[in-house]
């Protein structure tokens, strides 16, 4: 019974590289081969953008030629792009940063609106000024396709506008690809001055993002989810939006955010963005086709598998899927030792799965909120991945409902 | 089991159940790594005497599952845990009584809820790093028995009374036959960085080791803590008072604060605990002695001694072996209650033993061979004049 061991052939190795159907775009997306090129452009050459001579001044215009192409992608000026260490610190700059400054002009701004979708970047945010700070939060309602309640916002901001210290309201949800009415949402809070900030990390490259045409005060995104590196991002501000600063030190970004310029990654990121810009509208409609086979191919194998999300105001790439009878970690699991990766897209404390907040707050109960999987496409993804898919799909859910406790 | 199986290995972080695992992919089994999540809000780091519930377990299991090369997942298992295994903690020490959630665990968790979930996922077994060996029966019918651990001071193969059959012929031990220096020896050649990680030796549940402060914390509700008298067992004189019996445990004998020494100045100790009244009777340790016990709710790793077994009976982890007779018979109130069929043991001890709660595992061998468990109602005591009954 015991297995036999032999330690002396018990040298580790680590598991041999496997070709792996990703399936898995929301959570980070390969980094486009021009991006690599432009960060080992830079990697090998010295030079601290904030330093005087030619060395510095290099980089400096790297950096500024960064900052520039990724204001013709987004449509925002140069200046209004703060450079960051990614997502979730835009977010917190954002949040906080315009909470503290849009109090201490007026001790009355206390609220923050945002919704009961946001990503944890938004939402422990806010939570955090709530315990810490004395704001008062207020999650507003979602329908079931996860899309804000736009009557519930102007209700609370009619309610008593003048104490409102900003709206949040990412773009497109990072867990079933629901788009969010920026455009109304801005129109509501522009009629009493209060600023709005969306988390467009999920957005930019997968739907048509202009800053300027938005009317969005702030708008954080990233690199590594359009095909740039990690540890990189941006927050864009209007020039007018006054923030006070999270990270303290050499006032390199505006003074709204110090530490010393990344070159490399922003230059990888410059690239990134601008190309997914670019590529935008051929790469959504190559998705949208993609992603239509692998909902059809699934609900083939899985007749009463449901789609989460919203069924016209949606990510191109998302396919969010509930499983009737299944727990999600145990198809996630199945999937995996088939080569195939997707996300429960449920958040992770001590890898302890949760049930979804977003979903919950679509209205799905605990149960069903945990018998779903986020299946999100990009770039690289092809019909092989999605025959792949579609093929194993259906034993393994066969498999998951056998094995969910009674 | 023999072969190539598919394997789940639980991982807790520690060192044992990390060279379990590897042991098993060594023996060519197709090994997939699961750290069970139990606790419901698991604390960041270990604070005090370690848990293996908290996030830097979890972490700790992950990277050795990555030195192995195998893949990782961790379950979800807290709801079961709380009502499983915390929850009838608290019960059973409400009700005055001394249970082990050690062995509630592998009965109703390990290889329970997690070995049913391994087995609809297609998995064959559960291996664990427990001390314990496991071998064909002898009658060559792909029976298993269930035995002691080569290392005597490690063998944990009490906890694992509570198995039955098939639960043993779904688990897998790689340690048993191995000295505890050995595995850790082992781990630090195979790259593994909990090589010199602490043994685990508390509740996990119970984060710092404080039994008492936790369950007088959690108790609050369900056995409220007005206190009691402290009672002279013999003479029935009270002693002093105490502000909750959820503190004392049968044979302990510090932390009475009793003003008053004995009157022969020998020291006292908890002869037992009356959750009713809150009374705890206190008295010198050959008052402790028990020489008979009978055990409720047994479980048997094969068949169900037919006839009286003289063989030895363990009462506490890493306790003492006693020489006893077990003999099985009907049990007037069964596991449904008054008139349903069951079977209880009546457990003679040819050697006494001390301390003896109920509540407590008593688990039976035939040589080296666990045969099965039950869970101490009543204890004997030769000198004590009336028999401690079952406290409700």
């Amino acid at each position: 019974m015991t297995p036999a061991t032999d330690p002396a052939t018990s040298a580790t190795k680590p598991p041999p590289a496997r070709e792996t159907v990703y399936l898995d775009h929301a959570a980070t997306t390969p980094v486009r081969p021009e991006a690599v090129a432009a960060m080992a452009a830079h990697l090998h050459r010295v030079g601290n953008p904030s330093s005087l001579h030619a060395s510095g001044r290099w980089a400096r215009r790297v950096v500024e030629e960064s900052r520039e192409a990724i204001a013709g992608a987004v449509g925002c000026r140069p200046g209004e792009v703060v450079f960051t260490s990614g997502g979730t610190e835009s977010d917190n700059l954002a949040v906080k940063g315009s909470f503290w400054s849009r109090r201490d002009a007026d001790p009355r701004r206390t609220r923050v609106l945002t919704s009961a979708v946001e990503h944890h970047a938004v939402l422990d945010a806010v939570h955090w000024l709530a315990e810490r700070e004395g704001a008062d939060v207020e999650l507003l309602p979602v329908d079931r396709h996860g899309r804000l309640d736009v009557s519930a916002l102007r209700e609370s901001v009619e309610r008593d506008p003048d104490t409102v210290a900003l709206v949040t309201l990412m773009w497109a949800n990072n867990e079933v690809g629901t788009l969010q009415p920026i455009d109304e949402v801005v129109a509501i809070a522009h009629e009493h001055g209060i600023p709005v900030h969306t988390d467009a990390v999920q957005a930019v490259g997968a739907v048509p993002v202009d800053f300027a045409a938005s009317g969005v005060d702030a708008l954080t995104l990233t690199g590594h989810k359009l095909g740039g590196p990690y540890g990189v991002g941006a927050l864009v501000v209007r020039r007018e939006v006054s923030l006070t600063p999270l990270i303290h030190g050499g006032g390199q970004e505006r003074d709204i955010r110090s530490g010393t310029l990344a070159t490399p990654a922003i230059a990888g990121l410059a690239a990134a963005v601008e190309l997914a810009v670019e590529q935008q509208a051929e790469h959504a409609a190559a998705l949208e086709a993609l992603r239509g086979d692998l909902v059809a191919g699934v609900r083939h194998a899985v007749p009463d598998a449901v789609v989460n999300g919203h069924p016209v105001h949606r990510l191109p790439g998302n396919a969010h899927l509930r499983f009737p009878g299944c727990e999600g970690d145990s198809l996630l699991m199945l999937l995996d030792a088939r080569g195939i990766e997707c996300s429960t897209g449920s958040a992770c404390s001590a890898g302890v799965p949760q049930a979804s907040h977003v979903l919950l707050a679509m209205g799905c109960t605990d149960t069903e909120a945990r018998s779903s999987l986020r299946f999100s496409l990009g770039r690289t993804s092809t019909a092989a991945d999605v025959a792949a898919l579609v093929e194993a799909i259906g034993p393994a859910v066969e498999r998951a409902r056998a094995a969910k406790a009674p | 089991m023999t072969g190539s199986l598919r394997v789940v290995a639980a991982m807790s972080g520690g060192v044992d159940s990390a060279v379990a695992a590897a042991r098993a992919v060594e023996a060519g089994h197709d090994v997939t790594g699961v750290h069970l999540a139990l606790s419901r809000n698991p604390a960041s780091y270990r604070s005090g005497a370690r848990g293996c519930c908290t996030i830097e377990d979890s972490n700790d299991a992950r990277r050795a599952a990555d030195v192995i090369g195998i893949p990782f997942y961790v379950w979800d298992l807290s709801d079961r845990f709380h009502t499983d295994v915390v929850e009838d903690f608290m019960d059973e020490y409400a009700a005055g009584r001394t249970p082990n959630p050690c062995l509630r665990c592998n009965e109703k968790i390990k290889f329970a809820a997690v070995l049913d979930r391994a087995l609809a996922l297609g998995f064959d077994a559960v291996a664990t790093g427990h001390y314990a060996t496991l071998r064909p029966g002898p009658a060559g019918d792909g029976l298993v028995e269930l035995h002691r651990a080569a290392d005597a001071g490690k063998d944990q193969s009490y906890v694992l009374g509570v198995l039955d059959q098939q639960q043993l012929r779904h688990s897998i031990f790689p340690l048993g036959d191995t000295p505890k220096s050995e595995v850790r020896r082992e781990a630090a050649e195979r790259g593994l960085l909990v090589a010199d990680k602490p043994d685990s030796h508390d509740i996990c549940f119970v984060a710092d080791g404080d039994n008492a402060g936790w369950l007088k914390e959690k108790l609050g509700e369900r056995a409220p803590n007005t206190g009691g008298e402290i009672v002279d067992d013999a003479t029935g004189e009270v002693l002093g008072r105490h502000d909750g019996t959820v503190g004392f445990t049968i044979g302990q004998r510090k932390g009475l604060r009793i003003g008053r020494p004995a009157a022969d100045g020998r020291p006292r100790f908890v002869l037992d605990i009356e959750p009713v009244s809150g009374a705890v009777r206190v008295g010198p340790r050959e008052r402790l002695a028990v020489d008979g016990l009978t055990g409720i709710r047994p479980r048997w790793c094969g068949a169900a001694p037919s006839q009286p077994l003289h063989g030895t009976v363990q009462l506490r982890a890493h306790g003492d072996e006693h020489r006893a007779v077990v003999r099985v018979v009907p049990d007037p109130d069964g596991p449904d209650g008054p008139g349903s069929l069951g079977e209880r043991v009546d457990v003679e001890l040819l050697d006494p033993a001390f301390g003896i709660a109920p509540g407590q595992a008593v688990v039976v061998y035939d040589g080296t061979r666990v045969v099965g468990s039950a869970t101490i109602s009543t204890t004997r005591s030769a000198t004590r004049r009336a028999d401690q009954g079952v406290r409700a």
